[in-house]
């Protein structure tokens, strides 16, 4: 059996659900950054999958790839900044207890 | 290359590099928020000179057709670089007494939050409008965390998670998008689609689902429900003068981007009629929610954030008039550039006098507000004002720019639409003039004036006098928007 560009888009889709569902469903502010990555990094297979079977010649889709990594790494470093802040105030990562506001 | 047609960027960049370095030598703080002021007029003045030497209808590319220098992008830029000079005097009290010593990186991370949002409102490509989007929600995660304090940390956490989630979402849609053309390249993407010629809107469902992936993570930006779950929370934690930044230039910024890539990748007539009516079911459900939710709230910052997302519903009637009628969407377009001036002048001018109130009396609480027109006449004047150009009454700014949008709405058959808009006028009338009611008629706290800089009474006069002036005598601007909106017209 050879893989195919189907099965790049599977594996990216499964991964992508995967990271959606950690991000919506996980009490833990750390554990949902790392959903949302695994979320990046499904949209970066897709993208040099892509890249790799429909412009062959074209190395566009892993430019993006390599845009998205560093601004991934970008984001993460302010979001565990803001967790470690917060952190400080509350003694506590769990998403949940963040209850200031609501309605 | 040529670096002139980058000249307002650049500008930009250099000055936050220069604020964060000046923030180590010198000891009066004020500099620096006169230093980000004069960056911003420098780069307002080379927007001007370059539109004035623009033939109509004209768009250059460059960077290898990354960026495009035209009308639309120069309006925006020039609209964002008045937002932030606004910010700025609006913050020098707030800065001074809440963070005196972070207050470099704050003025730094406000202008590079702004040219962020001018490199969104240029862009042309995929990759670049993905980067410019992040470079300006960033920032603002950042700004939003400055007091440091457990709300504002509350507010920076959920901002930055949400957003997170947001943009992998959008992503994923620019994945399926460049999957299904092999271009980055918005005009390029135009052109595969076009000769793709689809006989309904699902003949390609990678492309289906991308678009409403792209909706997704559009609609985050410009606060429109079902992706508004951040937009109380993080206004109601972030400092003051950072929700006004959020709440104008961010909103401004995001429609900036969908006006561009959706009339262009997606302007073909069979996709164009299926996002206009997706935009008209979220700009009712928009005006709807955001309205109703805000009645009974006591926190102003919280309520202006649920008016926000109702302007967002206003604001996407115009959108869901261009998507479904091309014919119409010409008025459209410039309405929606004369709304989004209008709504930056009258929010500002409603945040800047909130900021001075409160910075005196320490709560965003509405009752504290009690009789504040013995106390600060003028501030009270201008937040009043400003209130009733958001309800969208003559002869405020509002009036105009809710007129235009709805009348182009009308004319694209969206009769229905404009009912449920205009009955949600009403509604939102109640909530606003509650804080007027409050202001003029209760009873004082106490009888202590309502101190404010010179820098702040300017910034409020100015965004006071742009209400009235946009109010009153809306010719030019709209002969502005129409010049600025001319090069998205519609491609056969």
């Amino acid at each position: 059996m050879s893989i195919g560009l189907e099965h790049y888009l599977v594996l990216s889709t499964a991964l992508f659900s995967i990271g959606l569902y950690g991000a919506l469903a996980k009490k833990n502010a750390v554990v949902i950054l790392m959903s949302i990555e695994l979320m990046l990094n499904a949209v970066n297979i897709a993208m040099a999958a892509f890249s790799n079977y429909i412009v062959p010649v074209l190395l566009t889709g892993q430019v993006f790839v390599i845009f998205i990594i560093v601004v991934a790494a970008a984001e993460a470093a302010i979001a565990l900044a803001i967790i470690m802040n917060i952190y400080r105030n509350r003694e506590t990562t769990e998403a949940d207890k963040f209850d200031l506001m609501k309605w | 290359m040529n670096l002139q047609s980058f000249m307002p960027e650049i500008v930009l960049g250099a000055t936050a590099i220069a604020i964060i370095l000046l923030d180590l030598i010198v000891k009066r703080k004020g500099i620096l928020a006169g230093v980000g002021v004069a960056g911003l007029l420098i780069s307002g003045i080379f927007t001007v000179a370059m539109w004035g030497a623009l033939q109509p209808g004209e768009a250059s590319l460059i960077f290898n057709n990354m960026l495009a220098v035209d009308s639309f992008a120069l309006f925006f830029k020039l609209l964002f670089a008045g937002i932030a000079i606004l910010v700025i005097l609006a913050s020098v009290d707030y800065a001074g007494k809440m963070l005196p010593n972070s207050q470099g990186e704050y003025y730094a991370l406000v202008l590079l939050s702004a040219l962020g949002m001018m490199l969104m409102a240029s862009t042309t490509e995929l990759i670049s409008i993905y980067v410019s989007l992040e470079l300006a929600s960033l920032s603002l995660c950042a700004l939003v965390c400055f007091l440091k304090n457990p709300k504002s940390s509350e507010a920076a956490l959920k901002y930055i998670l949400l957003s997170g989630v947001v943009s992998a979402v959008m992503l994923f849609g620019m994945a399926l998008v460049f999957g299904v053309t092999g271009k980055t390249q918005l005009g390029e993407i135009a052109g595969v689609i076009r000769s793709m010629s689809l006989s309904t809107p699902v003949a390609s469902p990678a492309l289906a689902v991308g678009m409403v992936l792209l909706i997704a993570g559009f609609g985050f930006k410009i606060a429109a429900v079902p992706f508004h779950m951040w937009v109380p929370d993080v206004y109601e934690g972030a400092p003051t003068p950072v929700t006004a930044f959020l709440s104008v230039a961010s909103k401004a910024a995001g429609f900036a981007v969908i006006l561009r890539v959706f009339s262009s990748i997606f302007g073909v007539e069979l996709l164009s009629s299926s996002w206009g009516m997706v935009f008209a079911v979220l700009a009712a459900l928009s005006m709807t929610l955001g309205n109703v939710i805000a009645l009974p709230q006591t926190n102003i910052k919280r309520m202006l954030g649920y008016s926000s997302i109702a302007q967002a519903g206003y604001l996407m009637v115009g959108l869901a008039a261009i998507g479904i009628s091309p014919a119409a969407g010409g008025s459209g377009q410039a309405g929606i550039l004369f709304f989004l001036a209008s709504y930056a002048v009258a929010n500002l001018a409603a945040f800047t006098a909130i900021i001075a109130i409160t910075n005196k009396t320490g709560s965003d609480d509405i009752i504290d507000f009690a009789g504040m027109f013995k106390r600060a006449p003028a501030l009270s004047l201008a937040l009043t004002f400003s209130l009733i150009s958001l309800i969208g009454m003559p002869p405020a700014a509002g009036f105009i720019a809710k007129f235009y949008v709805f009348s182009a709405g009308v004319r694209a058959g969206l009769l229905w639409l404009v009912v449920i808009a205009v009955l949600n006028s009403v509604i939102s009338a109640y909530y606003y003039l509650r804080v007027v009611k409050v202001m003029w008629f209760a009873e004082p706290a106490s009888e202590e004036r309502v101190p404010s800089s010179i820098a702040l009474r300017f910034g409020l006069l100015i965004a006071s006098i742009g209400v009235l002036a946009l109010g009153i005598a809306p010719g030019v601007i709209l002969k502005v928007t129409e010049a600025a909106t001319s090069i998205l017209a519609f491609l056969p």
